[in-house]
């Protein structure tokens, strides 16, 4: 009974150790689909964290922080989105820059906010919260039901996510504009238009994701707050095959191996935290490796990834 | 009728010379405007900032040096990838090949401590060559072997190689009389390298390597085939070219330069290696490469450029002002640069509202 208990509460924090990650994966998987790789990811995770905190301490209103934070991960994409759809920039170069950028504007932010906390209205909205009988499953029902409403969020957009890439017709639109853009404007999609709509609902949830650090899980400013987790994300994508469902899957896992980082110092054996942390790339290139072995077609990246889109070129 | 319909945008082919150079001076000129009001509203004077940019980096030769330590630096990573992103091989794994490198000089500077600086120098500089230009290798087998894209893994195997030096630096190679944190002993005096005029000799190889670099892009034959594989992979086929050769070296040669970068980092600035070495200089590097063109000579001033907005964020600091704001900088001058490329690529003409519907 004992070690059940032990498996419940580390499957817990294993799920909130993977919260901002799975936002970002699922932002990542978004606007990748529409053929935009960002390497943004850490700089607007980074602008979300830092907004979305100062607007929290400012306002003490958990929702307007989210909101803000979202919106600061657009702001971002919107750059990115200019710069590379618009005027037809390099994707990478423009994502790398944004990192730049991204953790330059946070520095400055969090600058004014260092050494504040979360106010305690936003801290008790994020608390976590049992739903009865379904916490009480056993293993996995902390991990899933006991839980601040921010986790389960994460879960439902990731869920909403596949639905929409999967079954709705403005997924269905989304894959073709990031397979073969110029096959998609030619049926009269709008590629400029969902392009931009992605990338941009993409930087949201990286926002989201980062607020997700500083407001609820630290409850303190950090410089650099999201150590890299942005990449980490990047490579989770790519992991999860650009679906959703699995995305969820792949931050948890990402959890569990930070977790398990904690855990083994107090089992007295330990495995270097340095190689566990080289773990998520090394599987991402097996997986990258694998997919392109096994051509099975939903697993490929989106074919027209990282190439702008010129009408008159097609 | 929407405008979209009447802005007609038509590729470029072959702006002038000039005509290039013109359009990038006009944005880096806007990109400086833009970021003083950016200044401005984050509550600064840009003229005092911009000010402080160009002494805090210049002023001194001490200042001077810092600054000249971070060029070589970036314009040696900068060199390297630009190799491979002529080939359109989009290495974004500098990073990686750099701490590689770095790994590889400290192997030879650990392995033989006792060699006479004439010759352990060269050591550590060739297999410094040697661990970037392998740890470059591994992602273009693969993707030869399975045409899995470069970007994604090159970009893995970055964060591969920084992890495995911080396992170093807290395992097996932590210097046991370091008190307090995890460090990696100091390399023995042989092992680093002199200073010339003040400044590291790497000053030196770096300007000659652009030199060398220049003349082999431009005027040899492996130059011509790196050109054109880059150009399209089919006619380098029809040509009778070995594209799987060529793409080898030149990657061997994109990551091997990365290496060196790495090992006079580690040679003559650190005098030991570290898992915070490269300051994240190998990504700043693919960004200095694109904005220089992938020309070498460019890359040295692009490479300063940056060097001087990267030293002066430590002495803003100290006055008080946060060091984030010379990122925020950065960020605002690549956005418009970046930009501007669109006028240089593409032609914007109106068309009346009445023809065509």
């Amino acid at each position: 009974m004992d070690i059940l208990n032990e498996i419940s509460l580390f499957l817990q924090t294993s799920v909130q150790m993977g919260t901002h990650i799975l936002f970002a994966i699922v932002g990542g998987i978004i606007c990748e689909k529409v053929g935009n790789m960002n390497l943004g990811i850490e700089g607007m995770m980074l602008m979300g964290a830092a907004v979305g905190f100062q607007v929290a301490c400012a306002t003490a209103n958990p929702f307007l922080a989210v909101l803000s934070a979202g919106l600061a991960g657009l702001v971002g994409a919107l750059i990115y989105a200019f710069i590379t759809v618009t005027l037809r920039g390099n994707q990478v170069v423009t994502g790398l820059v944004l990192t730049i950028f991204g953790t330059g504007v946070a520095g400055f932010i969090g600058k004014s906010v260092s050494g504040n906390t979360v106010p305690a209205e936003v801290v008790d909205a994020f608390k976590p919260y049992d739903i009865p009988v379904l916490c009480d499953i056993p293993i996995i029902g902390k991990a899933l039901f006991s839980q601040s409403g921010y986790v389960q969020a994460a879960i439902v957009v990731a869920i909403l996510a596949y639905l929409y890439i999967k079954k709705t017709k403005f997924g269905l639109n989304m894959r073709a504009v990031g397979e073969n853009p110029a096959a998609a404007d030619a049926s009269g999609i709008n590629v400029t238009l969902y392009k931009y709509v992605h990338v941009l609902a993409g930087g949201f949830l990286c926002g989201v994701g980062g607020a997700y650090l500083s407001t609820v899980f630290l409850t303190t400013w950090q410089d650099n707050v999201t150590a890299g987790a942005g990449w980490i994300a990047v490579a989770l994508v790519i992991f999860s095959t650009w679906n959703p469902l699995k995305a969820i899957f792949a931050a948890y896992l990402f959890g569990m191996l930070k977790g398990l980082n904690f855990k083994m110092q107090g089992w007295g054996f330990s495995v270097p935290s340095q190689i566990l942390e080289m773990l998520p790339y090394i599987a991402t290139i097996v997986v990258l490796v694998f997919i392109t072995l096994r051509k099975k077609r939903e697993n490929q990246p989106p074919q027209a990834l990282g190439d702008p889109y010129f009408r008159e070129e097609r | 009728m929407s405008i979209a319909n009447r802005v007609h945008i038509t590729k470029r082919t072959g702006a002038s010379g000039g005509a290039q150079l013109a359009s990038r001076l006009i944005a880096i000129v806007v990109a400086l405007a833009a970021s003083g009001l950016v200044m401005l509203f984050m509550g600064y004077h840009p003229l005092e900032i911009f000010g402080k940019i160009i002494t805090s980096s210049l002023s001194t030769y001490s200042r001077f040096g810092e600054t000249m330590n971070k060029t070589i630096l970036l314009t040696m990573l900068s060199l390297g990838i630009s190799v491979a992103f002529r080939m359109k091989f989009w290495n974004i794994g500098a990073e990686g090949q750099f701490y590689m490198g770095a790994f590889g000089a400290a192997l030879i500077a650990f392995g033989f401590p006792d060699l006479p600086a004439w010759l352990l120098l060269p050591l550590m500089g060739l297999c410094a060559f040697v661990f970037g230009g392998i740890w470059a290798l591994i992602p273009a087998l693969i993707k030869a072997k399975f045409t899995t894209s470069e970007t994604l893994v090159t970009l893995m195997m970055n964060y591969i190689a920084i992890s495995f030096i911080s396992y170093l630096q807290y395992g097996p190679w932590k210097d046991p009389e370091s008190l307090g944190a995890a460090k990696i002993a100091r390399f023995s005096d042989n092992a680093i390298l002199p200073k010339v005029f003040g400044i590291h000799a790497g000053w030196i190889i770096m300007l000659v390597l652009v030199v060398v670099m220049t003349i082999l892009l431009k005027y040899t034959k492996l130059g011509y085939q790196i050109d054109v594989l880059g150009e399209s992979e089919t006619t380098a086929k029809y040509a009778g070219m070995n594209t799987l050769k060529i793409m080898i070296i030149a990657v061997l040669l994109s990551g091997g330069l990365c290496g060196v970068a790495g090992f006079m980092q580690a040679s003559a600035v650190e005098k030991s290696i570290t898992d915070q070495m490269s300051g994240g200089l190998g990504f700043t590097a693919v960004i200095t490469a694109w904005l220089a063109k992938l020309k070498p000579p460019v890359i040295v001033v692009v490479s300063f450029a940056f060097s001087m907005l990267l030293q002066s964020g430590k002495a803003l600091q100290v006055m008080g002002i946060p060091s984030s704001i010379t990122e925020v900088l950065q960020g605002v001058i690549i956005f418009f640069v970046l930009g501007s490329e669109f006028f240089i690529n593409y032609k914007i003409s109106f068309r009346k509202a009445d023809k065509e519907g």
